[in-house]
């Protein structure tokens, strides 16, 4: 059985008596070890879709399995519980903490999960080292870069050993060769067998990814379009990587 | 766990934003500052006014008052007898429920002299012995007359140290404590010999004052300022005051020197008491013992009612409702603006919650429940009261401290545990109440939409 099985999923949102499907019958499954990019325009449902994958919403309709547990009737409790186990959240903006430091940034989901605090240090320091940020436990969020934040962000998605990870927009706000290295800290996650996901509508990520799902008007799209997903230009590029470039 | 570190978040938050904070608090220090100063005043009044009735001769004393006759003996008024010793005799043979009867004759306009010294006492009375255990003074120097003095209407005298002060020389000023047993003094221009003066008579706190002045005398580093002279009010309080100038003669002789050729030229002696003042033997049995006195003094009085009882009990009684009434007037004063404050820092929790709608989305994305993020705030809440409450009780000291240099100091105001422990136990509740709307707001944040707010 797959790691997350999406079964006819609909989310309909009522505004002024109005429906709208953000997302209309979706069926999917993604299993264990895979490295999915979501992709498609603004407003196609990703982000809805995003949200029910990571828990942080119910559908409308349909059935939700991750790791066998059905979320789609959870309550909000429950939800909070599966987020704080199962998922690791990687965000565009970072969404570290500004008033704790580092290492209790990263903390934060252990605290949640009921960790002690001896363990808890162990084993933040132990993720920080994992993305190169075992020097800078003590500062501030606003003392780093960018891509140090996300370096952080992606320490704390790591420490309740999640079996997902996912990521919206990951390099949405860096510079390229920043988003470069966050990205190729994602391919090294990945080959270390985890599942992540990353929600993006950057073409040059999306052709990182072996596995490509596009949304359109809520449904998934029946064949990726290659100019979205970056298959074009990795064409054009041959083997030499998807090394993304700034133009 | 969690608890523990959503105090230590708490405390970041308020450390976060300290100018902010600290005048959130400043309605709950404020309210604790009142509600311990005003029961601190409340209690140094009930001190004082309890130290005063002690002073004044105890709860089971009675006295007999004059009274304007009842209506229906309007046509006897004009031969009401007043309270004479009749009445003391009466009351001493046939009132066996009455361990003591005292009777005062005092005189008016009294001065004492000595040399070209003189002073106006408190009261110059006449009396038996029986006064000293009715006004429970204790001779502290000589002795106090006795039943012959009494008898042979003696001119002596029993002083306060208040006269001795005033005729003979403070022992602060004088360097010495002078006794003037054996000293002649003039009350109205006759003279009456000492032979007994009382101790001094004064409030618990002076006395403490006493004993550390004492003790800072003994360490010459003590630099003499101006003297600052002080009101009769304010030296250990009146009643104390009144008891230290007060000056005793026999009964017989106040009667026979001052009272029987009358006081002007065309008036009778007038041989009434000013005072009868009686002790009950057994306190529990107050009302038969009064009954007992009143059926004896009506069969001396004829039955005109020209008399009364006032008890110490109705006293007590309207001290404790005085207090009472202090006491829920001040709660009442002190609660409301505690409950100002709890509004003050609700306000602020609301105000603090929206900006940090995101941040509390970040926590619920990253597995915090609706219950963490309501512990959170409500305790961010407490910990901001307590901490008022806690500084309140250190701005209450200063009050007290304040206050205490302001009004006398037989009753100056006392903190008491129980009023910081109220005001702290209080200030905590009103902060979590206070949490408790800004904290089911914040655990209601969906975390889509508080990652969502910009």
């Amino acid at each position: 059985m797959a790691l997350l099985q999406l079964r006819s999923v609909s989310k309909i949102y009522h505004l002024g008596g109005e429906e709208i499907r953000a997302l209309d019958d979706v069926t999917l499954d993604i299993g264990t070890g895979e490295f999915v990019s979501i992709i498609g325009p603004s407003g196609s449902g990703k982000s809805t879709l995003m949200h029910i994958l990571g828990c942080l919403d119910t559908p409308s309709h349909g059935t939700v399995t991750l790791d066998g547990i059905p979320v789609q009737q959870a309550t909000a409790r429950e939800l909070a519980h599966v987020r704080n186990r199962k998922i690791g959240f990687v965000f565009q903006f970072f969404n570290l903490l500004p008033k704790l430091n580092v290492v209790q940034n990263v903390e934060l989901p252990m605290i949640y999960a009921g960790i002690g605090g001896r363990e808890r240090r162990r084993r933040a320091e132990h993720a920080l080292d994992l993305v190169e940020m075992g020097h800078r436990l003590k500062n501030r969020p606003s003392q780093l870069s960018g891509g140090q934040q996300q370096r952080v962000a992606i320490a704390r998605a790591l420490v309740n050993d999640p079996k997902i990870i996912f990521a919206d927009e990951p390099t949405g706000n860096l510079d390229t060769h920043t988003g470069e290295v966050i990205l190729s800290l994602f391919r090294r996650l990945s080959e270390e067998g985890r599942t992540i996901i990353i929600v993006t509508h950057n073409p040059e990520i999306a052709a990182v990814t072996p596995r490509r799902i596009e949304i359109r008007n809520g449904k998934i799209a029946e064949r990726v379009d290659e100019r979205l997903a970056g298959l074009d230009r990795a064409a054009a590029q041959s083997q030499s990587g998807p090394a993304p470039s700034s133009a | 766990m969690i608890l523990l570190n959503s105090i230590a978040v708490g405390l970041k938050e308020i450390w976060a934003h300290k100018s902010r904070s600290f005048l959130t608090m400043l309605g709950i220090i404020l309210g604790v500052t009142s509600l311990v100063g005003m029961s601190a005043i409340i209690k140094g009044m009930e001190n004082g006014m309890k130290e005063t009735m002690v002073a004044m001769g105890g709860v089971d004393k009675v006295l007999v008052r004059p009274q304007a006759v009842p209506a229906w003996q309007d046509h006897l008024a004009d031969s009401a007898p007043g309270r004479t010793l009749v009445d003391v005799e009466a009351l001493r043979r046939s009132a066996p429920l009455l361990r003591v009867v005292s009777p005062e004759m005092a005189l008016d306009d009294v001065t004492l002299s000595r040399g070209d010294k003189r002073t106006e006492p408190s009261e110059c009375v006449g009396g038996w012995p029986a006064v000293l255990e009715m006004n429970l003074h204790t001779v502290a120097h000589g002795r106090f007359f006795n039943e012959i003095d009494e008898e042979e209407a003696r001119p002596v005298c029993v002083i306060g140290t208040g006269i001795r002060d005033e005729l003979f020389g403070k022992p602060d000023d004088v360097g010495r404590e002078i006794i003037p047993v054996g000293e002649t003094i003039q009350i109205n221009g006759q003279p009456f010999v000492i032979v007994g003066m009382f101790q001094e008579y004064m409030g618990e706190q002076e006395a403490k004052e006493r004993a550390r002045q004492r003790e800072q005398k003994d360490n010459p580093a003590e630099v003499g300022g101006p003297k600052r002279s002080r009101g009769w009010g304010k030296k250990g309080g009146w009643a104390f005051w009144r008891k230290n100038m007060i000056v005793y003669i026999p009964l017989n002789t106040a009667w026979i020197r001052f009272r029987s050729g009358g006081t002007t030229l065309n008036s009778v002696p007038d041989p009434r008491l000013t005072d009868i003042d009686i002790k009950v033997a057994d306190f529990s049995r107050l009302e038969e013992t009064l009954q007992q006195a009143k059926n004896v003094m009506l069969l001396t009085h004829q039955g005109i009612e020209d008399f009364t009882f006032e008890t110490q009990e109705n006293q007590v009684e309207s001290i404790n409702k005085q207090i009472q009434n202090a006491r829920i007037s001040g709660g009442l004063i002190a609660g409301i603006s505690l409950l100002v404050g709890g509004i003050g820092i609700m306000n602020i929790m609301l105000a603090s919650i929206n900006e940090r709608v995101r941040e509390i989305g970040i926590c619920k994305a990253v597995g915090a429940t609706g219950a963490n993020i309501f512990i959170q705030i409500l305790i961010e809440s407490a910990v901001l009261a307590v901490i008022g409450g806690l500084l309140g009780l250190g701005g209450s000291e200063l009050f007290v401290d304040l206050l205490a240099k302001v009004t006398p100091s037989s009753n100056s105001p006392m903190i008491t545990r129980n009023a910081e422990l109220v005001a702290v136990a209080f200030s905590a509740a009103v902060g979590v109440l206070a949490g408790v709307l800004p904290a089911i707001k914040a655990a209601r944040f969906s975390p889509i939409e508080a990652l969502r707010y910009e």
